[in-house]
């Protein structure tokens, strides 16, 4: 048994899942300032008549690094960043509490200028006297070789309550993003810290000893104590949820659409050949672009509470939403009051619906029928225009090798899953405009704690290999090691599944949940002068998103 | 966008599994750095840069600019189709609007493919910049373009392409003839009669500098173009005239071509050579691209990047001067030269011997021009190459006069194929190409 809990702001939902079915489902009010108090109030009535020692395992999801970043109720962060040449500091995503640094590595990890201790020195100096007790350092291809990034962590450790370093945030190269990234980890540090800890005392009161997991952005869970090391990997997890809540009840293994139409935005997701599809280099929040792997959803502002107005001839859905229906007691018309009107659903009270649709269709000249249609129509004609153009930027997406640009698989999605209050409303029409067959999958309401209760720990791994210069880097972990000249390709990749492996593990990943696959494998050739001189080997290796072993098989 | 930033449209096509050989300069590695310091610094995430997807140049629109001998699929990959499309589509999104301007970081090269296409010369085997240019005259219509090359090598091929052409001026400023590969490109390469003055050249002094570009940019180029006042200026950017390029001798920075690049503000800029890999292509790229975007691109210097170490000799300071003076007068005269052609017959022929480096091929090619005040003139091209190949080629230029048409139609009916092995028709006019 798998019990999943999402912790969401206004809700909070819990699920027990028993052979991939949804036993007990519960959903309470969340108190925002007793998160011990809303999971013991969502697992009460599920533990009833349940024995706690036949659970498995506990995945909450949690909004928690969200909401501080966008609402700015974070700790202020002193970052040391060693820009090297290229963009101007100005350009960077962080201005306040900087101190930029004189070393630099260039694009192959070779150090052309040294770190200048001096600086680090004073750089801790001057943001201790401000009392900042956060630290990120972060220099530029620290992913190529660590070690001025290692070296200021030694000098600066003992100034702060936590440092966060560039290269453990992700593989990837883009250095802007790093500096984001490391900001957004360390600025959300505290709070998630005092999260963990309620959410570990929460297990013990339910007399719990079992593994506990907290969802991630990319739709993979990692072990709660891990976790707390990178709590930014937190940040998104709810679109996520309700995607692997969807992969979990739909069965889904084609290319496929999935919309989660709510109250204010409808939020798209793509499957291809059944695995949700990630974010190309990581997700954007508040504002700031990330490395944070996420899976690849784009929210548009139409929603079944979309205020809906006529003016200058044209209807407008959205974006703003100013209360729910007028139906059910709200102030304006919006998109649920045409549906109602057109018996398309039966919540709320219709009178009302009517006198809302009554009001446009006076601006429009038109009957109330004909303006709940043109408004449903438009409405639906919005989502599926977003959701083609999601498909083709896709499909767009630009490639670096003639194979790719030739063979390239093309997305086609066969399936389009709907879910959210309208989707019963909806999908038919969604359907017929995008000319692919609908599914409504069942337990939408609680589609986001089935998400987290079934995801399995996911995990990603970068080597790199410079067989001129002898060095492997095994990126996220900050390790470089030496290889010989005969490296090859092969074992490059044995000893990043070795490491994605550990790593997983680590992470909380169970041995029946190691699916591994490479996701990019280049190997170059390095000319000098006309001869080789050596071999310029990359690999990423990741257990991408997917069911727990135990949720796709037996509990 | 803030104030000054244009709109700039990125089309990276790295082709990382093509190499004309395993340890060719033009080989899968090439690209790979520049690719590392592109996404290092971020810019594909800044809001006025967008990449694109190339897209594929068809025969067609190979066509519209070479004789391929014998055809089209015969001389080139699947790459050269993927680099002349990242070229057209980075024309179709400037004209199209959807950006100010575009650079096409692509590969392979392009700008030493002539007319007539043997095989492959200085690693390029079709001009990636003119397919573009006949592209975009065909989809938006008749435009005066300048071609501004500023590879380190002559662009001979783009000259030999648009030699007769009065509507597109190419500029071309390099390592001089004498000293590197092809050896040409002088002063005196002028244009041909109906087009004098439409090919310019300024050979620079091995061990140029900065400072001797950005001369010969204040001093000849800008003026030539303020005269010229084209409707789209292009960038052929190769990027060998670095400080560490290992086939050539300049002196130029990653500096010097963000500068260039500002100040010659070309709407598209095309990638050619550049094969110092690891110590200037990464900075050049990024400094090019910034400077296209309107960014502030002071912060990017090359490691071992020193001003003083650089800086060119008086000697050379003053080469260039009156290398710009001449070339200055020779293009306010031009008009006189060309009525002094125009005195001298109905016919001008010469006759060129091409050498194909890359593929080992001779060729001997006879061209014969109508002289015509009204269009580029009537082209009459034989060519015969150490392959065995013998061709004849009839081409009526762009925007023909009634007189140069009727005469190519009449020809290329008449000519049979007797001692050649193809006749064809190229018909830049009605867009029509025709093989016998």
């Amino acid at each position: 048994m798998i019990l999943g809990i999402d912790v969401g702001g206004t809700h909070t939902d819990a699920v027990l899942i028993e052979k991939q079915q949804i036993k007990k489902r519960e959903k309470v009010i969340t108190d925002e300032n007793n998160l011990i108090n809303s999971l013991l109030n969502a697992t009460t009535a599920i533990f009833r008549d349940v024995n706690p020692e036949k659970l498995s395992r506990v995945v909450l999801s949690t909004t928690i690094s969200t909401n501080a970043i966008v609402q700015n109720k974070v700790n202020p962060v002193g970052m040391m960043i060693s820009p090297g040449p290229g963009l101007s500091p100005s350009m960077f995503p962080i201005k306040n509490n900087t101190q930029l640094l004189s070393g630099y590595m260039n694009h192959r990890g070779i150090e052309i200028t040294h770190m200048d201790s001096g600086e680090v020195l004073n750089a801790c100096e001057r943001f201790s006297k401000d009392h900042i007790q956060h630290a990120g350092i972060v220099c530029k291809f620290s992913t190529r070789n660590p070690s001025q990034e290692l070296a200021a962590y030694n000098l600066a450790k003992d100034h702060f309550a936590h440092i966060s370093l560039g290269h453990t945030m992700s593989g990837h190269l883009n250095f802007p993003r790093r500096i984001a990234t490391t900001y957004l980890n360390e600025a959300v540090w505290s709070k998630y810290q005092l999260f963990a800890d309620q959410t570990i005392h929460f297990v013990k009161e339910r007399r719990l000893s079992v593994p506990l997991y907290i969802l991630k952005a990319d739709g993979g869970t990692f072990d709660i104590n891990h976790s707390r090391n990178y709590p930014v990997q937190t940040i998104l997890s709810g679109p996520a949820a309700s995607i692997m809540g969807i992969l979990f009840t739909a069965d889904c293994q084609e290319d496929a659409i999935a919309l989660d139409i709510g109250g204010t935005t409808t939020d798209i997701a793509i499957f291809a050949d059944g695995v949700p599809l990630l974010e190309h280099i990581g997700v954007t929040i508040g504002g700031y672009k990330t490395l944070i792997r996420g899976l690849r959803t784009k929210s548009i502002p139409v929603g079944g509470d979309s205020r809906v107005k006529y003016r200058n001839g044209n209807i407008h859905i959205g974006p703003e939403r100013e209360g729910p229906a007028f139906a059910l007691g709200g102030p304006y018309p919006t998109l649920t009051d045409a549906m109602i009107v057109l018996g398309l659903t039966k919540i709320g009270n219709r009178n009302k619906a009517e006198i809302a649709m009554q009001g446009v269709a006076d601006a429009m000249n038109k009957t109330i029928s004909e303006t709940a249609d043109q408004i449903y129509n438009l409405a639906c004609e919005m989502i599926a225009s977003e959701v083609l153009s999601v498909i083709e930027e896709i499909n767009n997406e630009p490639v670096y090798t003639i194979h790719e640009m030739l063979e390239g698989k093309k997305l086609e999605p066969k399936m389009l899953y709907v879910v959210g209050g309208p989707a019963e409303s909806m999908a038919q029409k969604l359907a017929e405009i995008l000319k692919c067959p609908y599914h409504i999958p069942p337990y939408a309401e609680v589609a986001n704690a089935v998400g987290a209760a079934v995801a399995r720990t996911t995990a990603e791994i970068t080597i790199h290999a410079d067989t001129e210069r002898r060095v492997l880097s095994i990126v996220e972990d900050g390790v470089q090691m030496s290889i010989p000249q005969r490296f090859s390709m092969q074992e490059a990749i044995r000893i990043g599944k070795e490491k994605l492996k550990a790593r997983a593990m680590l992470m909380g990943a169970g041995q029946g949940d190691l699916e591994m696959e490479v996701i990019e494998q280049q190997e170059f050739n390095m000319i000098r002068e006309y001869y080789t001189t050596g071999k310029n080997i990359r690999v990423k290796l990741q257990v991408k998103p997917g069911l727990v072993s135990d949720a796709a098989k037996e509990q | 966008m803030r104030n000054g930033e244009k709109k700039t449209g990125l089309i990276f096509f790295p082709a990382f599994d093509w190499a004309i050989s395993p340890t060719h300069p033009e080989r899968e590695e090439r690209l790979l750095y520049t690719q590392d310091q592109v996404f290092e610094e971020g810019l594909l995430d800044l809001e006025n840069i967008k990449e694109y997807k190339p897209g594929l140049a068809s025969v067609e629109d190979i066509h519209r600019s070479h004789i391929c001998v014998p055809d089209v699929r015969s001389v080139i990959t699947e790459s050269h189709l993927i680099s002349a499309g990242g070229a057209i589509t980075a024309a179709d999104k400037v004209l199209k609007g959807e950006v100010d301007n575009a650079f096409a970081l692509v590969r392979p090269p392009g700008h030493h493919a002539m007319l007539v296409v043997h095989g492959a010369r200085g690693f390029c085997n079709i001009n990636i910049e003119a397919v573009m240019i006949e592209y975009i005259r065909k989809h938006y219509g008749p435009m005066r373009i300048a071609l501004v090359d500023t590879d380190c090598h002559h662009g001979d091929g783009t000259q030999d392409i648009f030699w007769h052409d009065p509507n597109v001026l190419c500029i071309s400023i390099h390592q001089d003839g004498r000293t590197l590969y092809p050896g040409s490109g002088f002063p005196d390469e002028f244009g041909g009669p109906n087009a004098m003055g439409m090919t310019i050249n300024i050979p620079l002094p091995p061990q140029t500098s900065d400072d001797g570009f950005l001369y010969a940019l204040d001093h000849v180029i800008l003026p030539i173009l303020s005269d010229f006042q084209p409707d789209l200026v292009i960038n052929s950017a190769g990027q060998d005239n670095h400080y560490t390029d290992p086939i050539t001798n300049m002196r130029f920075s990653a500096q010097g071509y963000a500068r260039l690049n500002e100040k010659l503000a070309p709407e598209i800029a095309v990638l050619e050579g550049g094969y110092s890999i690891e110590k200037a292509l990464p900075y050049v790229n990024v400094g090019i691209i910034l400077a296209m975007a309107g960014m502030d691109y002071r912060y990017v210097r090359e490691p071992d990047y020193d001003p003083q170490v650089l800086k060119q000799s008086e000697r050379i300071t003053q080469t260039i001067q009156r290398q710009a003076d001449e070339i200055m007068s020779l293009w306010h005269d031009r008009h006189r030269k060309r009525e002094e052609l125009f005195s001298k017959g109905k016919y001008v022929k010469r006759r060129k011997h091409i050498y194909y480096d890359t593929d080992g091929i001779n060729e001997q090619q006879e061209e014969t021009v109508r002289i015509c005040s009204e269009c580029g003139g009537l082209v009459l091209i034989d060519s015969m190459a150490d392959t065995g190949n013998r061709i004849y080629a009839v081409i009526i230029p762009y925007n023909s006069c009634k007189d140069c048409r009727s005469g190519g139609e009449e020809i290329f009916a008449m000519t049979g194929k007797g001692k050649y092995h193809f006749v064809y028709l190229q018909d830049r006019d009605q867009d029509l190409f025709r093989v016998k």
